[in-house]
């Protein structure tokens, strides 16, 4: 087993700084069009454009790409199975967040 | 190297049938996924379970397995005979692997068992082999301290890549590489650093990497987005009369005014506070009013004395803030 070191440089945030054609976010997340856009079908995504081809996803969507993926492929769930869990784990990120806020965790 | 047991792992008995193993795999998959179980060790956990679905819901991976299972134990050290693998072939089901995406990290048990079968084979799935295409985006974690994301920081990762040669034998490789994070950084964003994914195909570029954020939890903040929360413990007297004390902020210790007539859970805000970025997080004291114990007759008498000067103050009426 070899190992070799280099520098990186700065990570740019994606959630702030970038945004992704269809073509970019299949590559970023690993996965095809049709998985994409059975995702847009469910309304998980909301890209802004008239169709595909100009299609533009904001930085966040590659998050939400991946853990959509994950849950349909690692438990079986399909997209739309996966589509409910998103909600379901978003509510459960909210009542999260306000029981941060109170101090209760 | 030790030897794994599978059995164990999900919880099933060397006779069981591909069913059983299959419900067993669900069961245990749902409980520690690690998008639905947020406990430490979750993760870890269910890649040893996917791991064993993985072996053995192959039945020739499960027969070989269970050759070798027969001379060892969980735990045991454990080296493959050379040339173990000589009556299997494994057909492979690349794909259906976990690992799909690229980040599977299966154990070197079970790649000095199985080698790469389990993985989608060639650097791109095979879905883009060959030619001039690009190389594919990898993904990977990266935990920093909270203070990490208030000043930036320069960090080490080792990555550890499996590197094809071109005949496509695939090789793991540790690459240390060194990343700044830039200041300001979120739990569960993702920083890209373009151009150290897998390298492309003859001269088309190499994929970028993907780092996903992990902040480390650090007491006694709590950090929800870019606001960062902290529980502050004031005195009846404090919270009353009003004072100045001392707050620990994730920059070091602040003085920080209480205003008279607090009560408990009262937020103080301190703007701009929170994690930085282009839009700051606030910082909030979140004010806990301690009771002082009261053992000594003096101690006693004081408490007594303060009942005496609120006649009408019934705590079991709202008492609103």
């Amino acid at each position: 087993m070899t190992e070799f070191h280099s520098n990186a440089g700065i990570g740019i945030v994606v959630e702030e700084e970038i945004v992704f054609t269809l073509d970019e976010l299949c590559r970023a997340s690993g996965t095809g069009e049709a998985q994409v856009l059975a995702l847009v079908g469910e309304g998980v995504l909301d890209p802004t454009g008239t169709g595909p081809q100009d299609w533009v996803f904001d930085g966040p969507t590659l998050r939400t790409v991946r853990t959509a993926l994950r849950l349909a492929d690692d438990l079986e769930l399909g997209i739309r199975g996966a589509a409910i869990v998103l909600d379901l784990l978003e509510q459960v990120a909210v009542l999260q967040s306000r029981l941060r806020r109170a101090g209760i965790r | 190297m030790e030897f794994k047991d599978y059995y164990a792992t999900l919880g099933v008995e060397r006779t069981s049938t591909q069913d059983e193993i299959k419900r067993a795999y669900r069961k245990l998959a749902r409980k520690h996924h690690p998008d639905l179980n947020k406990e430490p060790g979750a993760e870890d956990r269910f890649k040893d379970i996917a791991e064993a679905h993985e072996a053995l819901i192959d039945p020739e991976r499960r027969a070989a397995y269970d050759d070798l299972g027969r001379r060892h134990a969980q735990g045991q050290p454990f080296e493959p005979p050379p040339g173990w693998d000589s009556g299997f072939e494994f057909s492979g089901r690349g794909g259906e692997a976990p690992g799909a995406r690229g980040d599977a990290d299966f154990s070197d048990f079970f790649e000095s068992l199985f080698g790469h079968a389990g993985r989608p084979s060639g650097p791109q799935g095979g879905a883009r082999g060959g030619g001039h295409a690009p190389g594919s985006d990898h993904h990977a974690k990266v935990m920093i301290d909270l203070e990490d994301s208030y000043r930036g920081a320069k960090r080490t990762i080792s990555l550890r890549v499996p590197v094809f040669d071109t005949e496509g034998h695939g090789v793991l490789q540790d690459r240390q590489l060194e990343v700044n994070i830039p200041k300001g950084v979120r739990e569960g964003q993702h920083l890209r650093l373009a151009g150290q994914g897998a390298p492309g195909h003859g001269n088309a570029p190499p994929g970028d990497l993907y780092l996903e954020i992990v902040l480390r939890p650090q007491r006694p903040f709590r950090v929800d987005g870019g606001n960062v929360y902290v529980d502050l413990s004031v005195s009846p007297w404090e919270a009353a009369l009003g004072a100045t004390i001392t707050a620990p902020t994730p920059e070091g210790d602040v003085q920080l005014s209480i205003p008279a007539g607090s009560s408990q859970g009262r937020k103080l805000r301190l703007k701009g506070r929170g994690l930085p970025g282009k839009t700051p997080g606030d910082l909030y004291a979140v004010l806990g009013i301690a009771l002082p114990k009261s053992d000594s007759s003096a101690e006693q008498e004081a408490y007594a004395a303060f009942a005496k000067a609120f006649p009408h103050f019934d705590p079991r009426i709202a008492n609103e803030a």
